[in-house]
């Protein structure tokens, strides 16, 4: 059983070499296969841990095994998708960010309010707000309403911030010359800073991914119906069916990647003019 | 400086408490309504109110009633006891320090290894942004339980969680801070013919510093969510994860209240500490801003 061990250190070797000699050529294809070089290697090494030293799938799920169930259990898996992610995640980050984007537009005016809010904000985002999720889920019940409310209060602070720091972005001398075209306050909104916020509010809906969906994940925990990844993984867990607990993982990793990557597509579309989008 | 920030942020910290109340009233009103109904009483809007703020269960609890129960379960319990929020607050507190000096250990481990080597900067770095996406909160309890499995139990299962969690900030902060030296103090150093070690414990490291505190700050309340997160799974019976469960299992929403309270006020003093040190440290270095 060894061998599997050995063999799969092997490939690890093999795959480092690989990266040696891509990071030689340093063009655009090279850079795209290292990190994917390091992920087959990974994968292949865990595979050849849990071959070679007969891990319990108890203790640790096999890729293979993980694979095999990921494709057995689909339409299971993406109803849970549905119920968590769209329902979930997907809602209360939309209304979360859309209200933190507001208020921060709002308060922005008032110069008294922004000194009382911007520490006060900060400190709560620092906050671990998932421990509302019981209160939530009491409130709300246990639909994905109560997830959408837990999302919807993890996002709005580090959404409310990331806007305010970039309305301040905009320097005094873009602000004078707009007063010297007589702007308003509207139109220096909307053609000043509401552009030079740009980085900062992408900054902040970045950051609001992740959150939003380990947000409607944990908030499951305290109360769901039979269908969702964080009653998935509750039960998968309880049930020691870890292959089935790893391919709700996957399919979080995957949604989770897929939904930071278009924020970061859009980020890019929008803001092509920042120093940060040069090549 | 101080004084015109404080009473913006008084006028605001008043007005949250404020709504708070507010929404206690409202919140809880219903119960109120439907006990004097089942009674066959009338309530004045006065008696309501009156009786919203000392409900034994309440949707809401006021916020005297969530002091009353931090200063029962604090300033009246032994330390030691089972029933104190100082025993609970010291069990969350110990597996976040020690996941925090994990996860920063790591975190800056990684980011000199990334910026003094190109393969570890082509092949890591997208993967300790992708590792962030695998939602360690959810899978947390299952950590723990695999843990236990293999036989590990008690503090390092919730360590490793927060661990997991606070050292991506700080490698992505500490890439960002290695690198901040301007190119003509890196061919200063050449020119002396400095080692690559020395480069970096004499250039590349005390650059790095306000990056580094800005990093510690994230990685700090990042540990303490999963320190937190890492008790709830049943194995747990202290700290503050286990009283937000416990609370939420018997609907009691003092506890979970006092335990969340507890929490930020942890959360706001490893943060006031982080602060000082980051003062005090970047004075002596020259750095303040």
């Amino acid at each position: 059983m060894i061998q599997w061990f050995i063999l799969a250190l092997a490939v690890w070797v093999v795959a480092f070499m690989v990266n040696l000699w891509l990071v030689q050529r340093n063009d655009f294809l090279s850079r795209l296969a290292m990190p994917i070089t390091l992920g087959v290697a990974l994968i292949v090494l865990w595979e050849g841990i849990v071959l070679g030293f007969d891990v319990s799938p108890i203790v640790l799920p096999a890729p293979s095994s993980i694979w095999a169930r990921f494709w057995a259990e689909t339409p299971t898996l993406w109803a849970d998708f549905v119920q968590t992610f769209v329902g979930g995640a997907l809602s209360g980050y939309i209304m979360g960010c859309g209200a933190g984007f507001v208020v921060a537009v709002l308060v922005d005016r008032s110069p008294f309010l922004r000194a009382g809010l911007l520490p006060v904000g900060n400190f709560i985002a620092a906050l671990p707000i998932i421990g509302i999720a019981p209160i939530f889920v009491m409130w709300f019940g246990f639909g994905w309403e109560s997830k959408a409310a837990v999302v919807v209060a993890m996002v709005f602070f580090p959404m409310l911030i990331n806007t305010v720091a970039g309305l301040q972005s905009a320097d005094a001398m873009q602000r004078d010359l707009m007063r010297t075209y007589a702007a308003s306050y509207p139109q220096t909104l909307l053609k000043l800073r509401l552009p030079s916020a740009a980085p900062f509010i992408f900054n902040g809906l970045k950051i609001c991914t992740t959150l939003a969906l380990i947000g409607a994940i944990v908030a499951e925990f305290f109360g769901s119906p039979i269908v969702g990844m964080g009653f998935r993984i509750s039960t998968g867990a309880g049930r020691l069916e870890l292959d089935m607990v790893w391919a709700t993982i996957v399919v979080a990793a995957l949604a989770g990647s897929a939904f930071y990557g278009v924020v970061a597509l859009f980020e890019k579309r929008v803001t092509f003019w920042h120093p940060s989008q040069r090549r | 400086m101080i004084k015109g920030k404080l009473l913006p942020v008084l006028t605001i910290i008043l007005a949250i408490i404020a709504i708070w109340y507010a929404m206690t009233v409202v919140l809880n009103a219903k119960w109120t309504y439907d006990q004097a109904a089942r009674a066959g009483v009338e309530v004045s809007f006065s008696e309501m109110v009156a009786d919203t703020m000392g409900q034994e269960r309440p949707v809401l609890p006021a916020p005297h009633q969530v002091a009353a129960e931090i200063w029962k379960t604090t300033a009246e319990q032994n330390v030691t006891s089972r029933r104190s929020l100082v025993y609970h607050g010291w069990v969350t507190l110990t597996a976040t320090l020690l996941g925090f000096a994990i996860g920063t250990a790591l975190g800056i481990s990684i980011a000199i290894g990334i910026v003094y080597s190109r393969v570890m900067d082509g092949s890591v770095m997208p993967w300790v942004i992708a590792s962030q996406t695998i939602p360690i909160l959810a899978i947390a309890p299952m950590v723990v339980v695999m843990f236990n499995s293999m036989g590990v139990t008690g503090l390092l299962p919730k360590a490793v969680i927060s661990a997991y969690l606070s050292f991506f900030p700080v490698t992505v902060g500490m890439v960002k801070g290695l690198r901040a030296p301007e190119g003509h103090l890196l061919d200063l150093m050449k020119t002396y013919n400095a080692s690559g070690l020395s480069v970096l414990w004499k250039l590349r490291l005390p650059a790095s510093m306000p990056y580094l505190f800005a990093s510690l700050k994230i990685a700090m309340a990042a540990s303490l969510v999963g320190a937190i997160v890492g008790e709830m799974p049943t194995g747990a019976k202290a700290g503050f994860g286990a009283r937000l469960l416990v609370g939420s299992q018997f609907g009691q929403p003092l506890t979970i209240w006092s335990a969340l309270i507890g929490a930020a006020v942890l959360a706001g003093l490893l943060l006031v500490i982080i602060s000082i040190i980051q003062g005090l440290t970047l004075k002596r270095m020259g750095m303040a801003q």
